[in-house]
């Protein structure tokens, strides 16, 4: 599935990302006839495994798609999923945008931030939670809507919220392909 | 009486293992296919029998338009693509789905992928493109391991990859992720965000089909376009004109959220009226209560009022042209009902809140007044309004609609604009009852994450300091931006 031929990128002996995401990003050489092309989904794919991305993972990014740190760095601070801070093993993403509002996304997010007793983008101190208000997640027919790492609730109720995280193993979990769920 | 459901890209929904290339080429394409169109019997059926400009006219013909928002004849847009000029050419596939109220393309490549993919043969083909991203947001992981997996099968069984139909066209497709930014479903912001960018928009012309991905022939086309045209192919650009009205031929999924009892994806032929949909279709909001207001086309359509106002637009037929008549638009056909208890301010507050967090700063129209827009709003949520900030709101709209770059901010301004069209007493009333309406302001009615406007987000102010205020909502770039575009004093 190789269309395009710009040569291989060798990892760093001591790289700060891990082998099986650069297993993946690997992968992604050849889709592009650019080699730029590949960052945003490169930096989608440490931020997923790592839970955010860190200056020196930026430099290995930016040599790995042949553009400058800084420039790295502008793109990883443009979009939303890609944090720049660590975040907690479950990021609770409630949808707060219209169709999830009129539904009740409010309410869940105040029960969330009694029961956790923390702000919004604030991460519990045992580094389980985060907090995060999110914008429409695109499933507005099932609002109100919360995004747990990568998976979709839909018709949540505060309720049905504590049930859903007292059901949530004790660490964050890696399926077999190593994707973060 | 609601007219029937037509069932295209909403077919496999009903359908056990759809999504399945199996059980995909076994079944019939969609409700109206004959005896053995099944699933890739149009795409080979278009690259067996059709020259790419006898397809490109068929679908010019069919007079499908595209279902992303702007609404532009699919056709027309393949035919600017360069013919002959030895450049390599891209589709790329419209996948962002960010527009609030609207969720219909994850539907389809949750549910039909195959059929997606099927499309995409048949545009690539036409346009001469051998290579096609899919633009995923980066939240569907699921519609991305879903896409991928077909993408999979596709070519395992050699309906991609070299010589498909043992024709000399040959197409590799790929799934490229977002990562969270609303403004990359703008066309040209989407191709920024594929070469590896900033999501900016960049300036037209040179349009995509001049200079698009990694600066070659584009095009840029929404899922539920794609995924269309195997059914038009395969049965016929008649077929499709005979649904519909004639400025707005064919069927679209519409996406109903909100205040109603049953909301879902629903696919009907253009015309059906909203009171059809909302009422007979989805059962009206619960609880026997009215409709107050409703945005027929995703958060960027302008809202109208419903049968709990004096003035009921509910009647509006769902096309085009008489959403436009009715002062609003069809947009991404995604349908938000808001019942008679919603507080207009508040939902105003919302959707400008949305677009005040998405503007991604490229122009000044847009970068500063949606967040003055949001801070005047919650001045009034947050019962301090004063009264001229009703006339401020419509200003800073005007001065938002048609100054900035793209299109995003003109949305902003729409919104803003609907609420105030229709809406202007509850701004007044509210204002009037001070802190008496006032909701309790909570922070989460705020957006976190822009810190730059902090001042906002300090707690209720016990007394009032005129000369603060004044300099707050007299925003830096305030007078400035009216003395540019033509305020009253100054
Ligand atoms: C701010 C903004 C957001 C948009 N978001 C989307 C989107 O999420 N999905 C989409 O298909 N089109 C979106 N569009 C429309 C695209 O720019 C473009 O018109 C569309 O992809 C063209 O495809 P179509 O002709 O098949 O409709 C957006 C436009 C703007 C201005
Ligand atoms: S209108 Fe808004 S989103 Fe569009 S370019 Fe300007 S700042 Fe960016
Ligand atoms: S508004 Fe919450 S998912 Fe769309």
């Amino acid at each position: 599935m190789t269309r395009w031929d710009l040569g291989h990128y060798t990892p760093r002996k001591d790289s700060a990302i891990a082998p099986e995401v650069w297993e993946k990003l690997l992968r992604l050489e050849g889709r592009y006839p650019w080699r730029r092309g590949m960052l945003v989904p490169a930096l989608m794919e440490v931020a997923q495994h790592h839970k955010w991305v860190s200056r020196r993972q930026m430099e290995e990014l930016a040599e790995f798609c042949e553009v400058s740190p800084t420039e790295v760095m502008g793109v990883a601070t443009f979009y939303t999923m890609i944090y720049t801070q660590p975040v907690g093993d479950y990021n609770i993403q409630v949808c707060r945008t219209l169709s999830c509002a009129l539904c009740g996304a409010e309410r869940l997010i105040e029960h969330l931030k009694e029961k956790l007793g923390i702000g919004e983008f604030e991460t519990t101190p045992d580094g389980r939670f985060t907090l995060t208000p999110v914008e429409c997640l695109a499933a507005c027919c099932g609002a109100p809507v919360v995004q747990i790492n990568q998976d979709y609730y839909e018709n949540v109720t505060p309720e049905k919220l504590d049930e859903i995280l007292a059901s949530l193993p004790e660490k964050r979990t890696l399926n077999p392909k190593g994707e973060a769920r | 009486m609601a007219p029937k459901e037509v069932r295209v890209c909403s077919f496999g929904r009903h359908i056990e293992d759809y999504w399945k290339l199996s059980v995909y080429e076994q079944t019939k394409l969609c409700e109206d296919a004959e005896e053995g169109m099944v699933g890739y019997s149009a795409a080979r059926k278009a690259l067996t029998t059709m020259s790419p400009d006898e397809v490109i006219e068929e679908v010019k013909r069919s007079g499908l338009r595209g279902k992303g928002g702007a609404g532009f004849n699919t056709g027309l847009k393949w035919s600017f693509m360069p013919k002959d000029d030895g450049l390599e050419h891209f589709l790329v596939v419209n996948g962002d789905e960010s527009e609030p109220g609207t969720a219909n393309d994850r539907e389809i490549m949750t549910w039909s992928p195959h059929l997606l993919l099927e499309g995409i043969i048949i545009a690539s083909y036409a346009i001469r493109a051998n290579t096609c991203y899919i633009y995923i947001r980066g939240e569907m992981f699921k519609q991305i391991r879903c896409m991928n997996r077909a993408i999979e099968e596709a070519y395992e069984k050699g309906y991609l990859g070299k010589n498909i139909f043992g024709t000399d066209f040959s197409l590799d497709v790929y799934v490229q992720t977002g990562a969270g930014a609303y403004i990359c479903g703008e066309e040209t912001a989407l191709l920024s965000s594929l070469m590896g960018e900033r999501g900016y928009p960049r300036p037209k012309p040179p349009f995509p089909a001049q200079k698009g991905a990694f600066d070659l022939p584009t095009t840029v086309n929404n899922v539920q376009t794609i995924a269309t045209v195997p059914a038009i192919i395969a049965l016929g650009a008649d077929w499709h004109l005979s649904y519909g009205t004639e400025k707005s031929p064919g069927m679209r999924m519409f996406c109903v959220s909100g205040h109603v009892q049953r909301p879902g994806h629903y696919e009907f032929p253009f015309g059906i009226t909203l009171r059809e949909l909302i009422y007979d279709v989805c059962g009206g909001p619960p609880g026997g209560k009215k409709v107050k207001a409703v945005i027929p086309g995703g958060s960027s359509a302008p809202m109208i009022p419903g049968d709990a106002t004096d003035n009921d637009l509910l009647d509006t037929p769902l096309t085009y042209e008489d959403c436009v008549t009715a002062g609003t638009l069809l947009g991404s056909g995604a349908v938000i009902v808001m019942d008679e208890d919603t507080d207009i301010v508040w939902a105003a507050h919302n959707l400008i809140r949305f677009y005040a967090h998405e503007s991604c700063g490229k122009c000044t129209p847009c970068r500063e007044g949606t967040p003055w827009m949001r801070m005047v709003l919650e001045r009034i949520l947050r019962g301090e309004g004063v009264s001229e900030d009703v006339k401020l709101l419509a200003d800073i709209a005007e001065g938002i609609e048609t100054k900035s770059f793209c299109a995003l901010g003109d949305a902003a301004a729409w919104a803003m604009q609907g609420a105030l069209r229709h809406f202007s007493h509850e701004f007044e009333e509210k204002i009037r009852r001070g802190k008496g309406a006032a909701k309790v302001f909570q922070a989460s009615y705020a957006s976190g994450l822009m810190s730059l406007y902090q001042p906002t987000l300090e707690p209720v102010r016990t007394h009032r300091d005129p000369r603060r205020e004044a300099e707050q909502i007299a925003h830096p770039l305030a007078r400035r931006m009216r003395a540019w575009y033509g305020g009253d004093e100054e």
